[in-house]
């Protein structure tokens, strides 16, 4: 499962939810993008660097670069320990990186940013910062890259969570409590269709993942469609069959309410050398005959 | 503090975890009980506390911990106890130099604050004396409530930035613990509470929810077990 996330570069969303949390499976695929050999940058705007750094080895921790947003983001201790150019700079300084070879950056954690930013500006630099780098040098290599993103579901509403998932490349929504966690990852690549999986999984102390059980792909899901299909009309206990004269007599009829001319003739009935109809009118002592012709303003 | 909390959560005075944020969330009752149960056991625990009361007034709790075992007069003396009553603390602020920060100064600005101010308030009072000796075992920040900031006019990203911050200091650096309380207003459309309720669920280590019940009170424990378990209510 794992191996299927990291196979391509762009935008992965981790969505998770106040009953199942995310954050182990983040650290799971980071270390195993580190065990790969890539560089990891973490944008670290939730937890402290310790807790972040707790279960990973010193191996894993020697690629991690942690950008720490947790301690004084916005400045308020004047201590000298913030960073100086803020969450959206500090982005953009990633955006930048001119470090060769693969790089994998994580987010922890996008409703963070979502929260400070403008949805906006944060979408447009998450683009920017999920494009492939152009190595400089002679080869001019294109260093794919990876964006890891994690999102907390309940706290946005559906037009941020709608504009972040147009961006992502991988979709993988974490459900399920006690133990058992599930993960419904929708893969969308260019000029193909979109895919399903389904894993049940549980993250282990030392963030490997313990795979249980993969449910079929979507598209395995549709049944054949050679197979035979059921008639409905057996076993019912009244006739829905017509036969030959039955048919033939449906087909004469002719409906009371359809136009025709036979009927227009049957209906009209025209006095002999009359062209035109004549209508005859006896007012009551009541009628207001007005010899105006109210349609006469009507420009027909 | 209520001995039956204490042995559902494991916990006594004596051996408690640091570190950790606790959220209290009531539903449809008054989850004040829990507060009170808080900042009896952390005094009782001898750590110092900051208590951020927004709710009701200094004697109010005073008389409350009185029946728990504890005397908020004495501990404020001893300085184990900073207490910050807001009710008396939001009237003084206009009497107060602009000049010179004032914990609840967002109340004086006209468009939507932050509580830079409060959260120097309670490091100011939680961090140790230069010396380094301190004859608390640990400090804790104890806040009654956080869905009166928002009513305030306050957004529910600035009271998370505040908890953000105030998790780094308490409970990061200083090593010591968080305890809020947040109402949960599941029927009104109160977007901001749940934007406020959710965030720092994702970030508590422990969630305590009052729920209130037709026969009485209950209580689930969510994090560690949940198991409703209906008991009278408190006193």
């Amino acid at each position: 499962m794992l191996d299927s996330l990291l196979a391509v570069g762009g935008l992965v969303l981790l969505r998770d939810s106040v009953e199942c949390e995310g954050r182990s499976l983040l650290k799971a695929l980071i270390k195993k993008s580190a065990l790969r050999g890539e560089q990891i940058h973490v944008l670290g705007c939730e937890v402290s660097e310790e807790e972040f750094r707790e279960g990973f080895g010193p191996d894993i921790n020697s690629r991690v670069v942690y950008h720490d947003l947790f301690k004084d983001p916005l400045n308020w201790s004047k201590s000298g320990e913030a960073v100086p150019e803020g969450p959206l700079g500090t982005l953009r300084t990633l955006c930048r990186r001119t470090d060769p070879g693969p790089v994998t950056i994580a987010l922890d954690s996008v409703s963070w940013l979502l929260f400070h930013l403008p949805c906006i500006t944060l979408c447009k630099t998450l683009h920017a910062l999920s494009q492939p780098s152009v190595s400089s040098g002679a080869d001019s290599l294109v260093d794919q890259v990876r964006v890891l993103g994690l999102l907390h579901e309940e706290l946005h509403g559906p037009g941020p969570m709608g504009a972040l998932s147009t961006l992502a490349q991988t979709e993988v929504t974490v459900s399920g409590k006690m133990g058992q966690t599930s993960a419904s990852i929708l893969y969308r690549r260019p000029q193909q269709r979109a895919t399903y999986q389904t894993w049940w999984f549980s993250i282990l102390p030392d963030l490997s993942v313990d795979l249980r059980e993969k449910l079929p792909l979507h598209s395995e899901l549709h049944p054949d469609p050679h197979t035979t299909q059921v008639d409905p009309t057996t076993d019912l206990t009244f006739n829905l069959h017509l036969s030959k004269k039955e048919r033939e007599a449906r087909d004469s009829l002719t409906l009371p309410f359809q136009f025709s001319s036979e009927k227009q003739q049957a209906l009209l009935r025209r006095g002999p050398g009359q062209t035109t109809s004549h209508i005859f009118y006896e007012p009551d002592a009541f009628d207001d005959v007005d010899q105006e012709d109210p349609d006469d303003d009507l420009d027909i | 503090m209520f001995p039956e909390l204490n042995n559902l959560l494991g916990t006594t005075p004596d051996g408690t975890e640091q570190g950790k944020l606790t959220l209290l969330c009531d539903a449809k009752t008054d989850g004040s009980f829990l507060v009170h149960h808080f900042l009896s056991f952390y005094l009782k625990a001898n750590c110092k506390v900051c208590f951020v009361a927004l709710v009701q007034s200094f004697s109010h709790y005073n008389i409350v911990a009185q029946k728990l075992g504890v005397s908020l007069t004495a501990a404020r003396e001893q300085g184990q106890l900073v207490f910050l009553e807001g009710l008396k603390s939001s009237v003084d602020i206009f009497f107060h130099a602009q000049e010179e920060p004032h914990p609840l100064q967002f109340l004086r600005e006209a468009s939507a604050g932050n509580l830079q101010s409060l959260y120097q308030f309670v490091r100011d009072s939680l961090k140790p004396v230069d010396s380094g000796e301190t004859p608390w075992k640990f400090p804790v920040l104890l806040v009654d409530n956080l869905s009166v900031l928002l009513s305030l006019g306050l957004e529910a990203v600035a009271v998370l930035d505040f908890m953000q911050y105030c998790r780094a200091t308490v409970c990061c650096e200083l090593k010591g613990n968080v305890v809020a309380l947040v109402h949960d207003n599941r029927d009104a459309e109160d977007k901001e509470n749940g934007i406020l309720l959710n965030g720092l669920s994702h970030q508590s280590h422990l969630v305590l929810r009052a729920e209130g019940l037709a026969t009485g009170f209950c209580k689930d424990v969510h994090g560690q077990k949940s198991v409703p378990i209906p008991y009278d209510t408190f006193a």
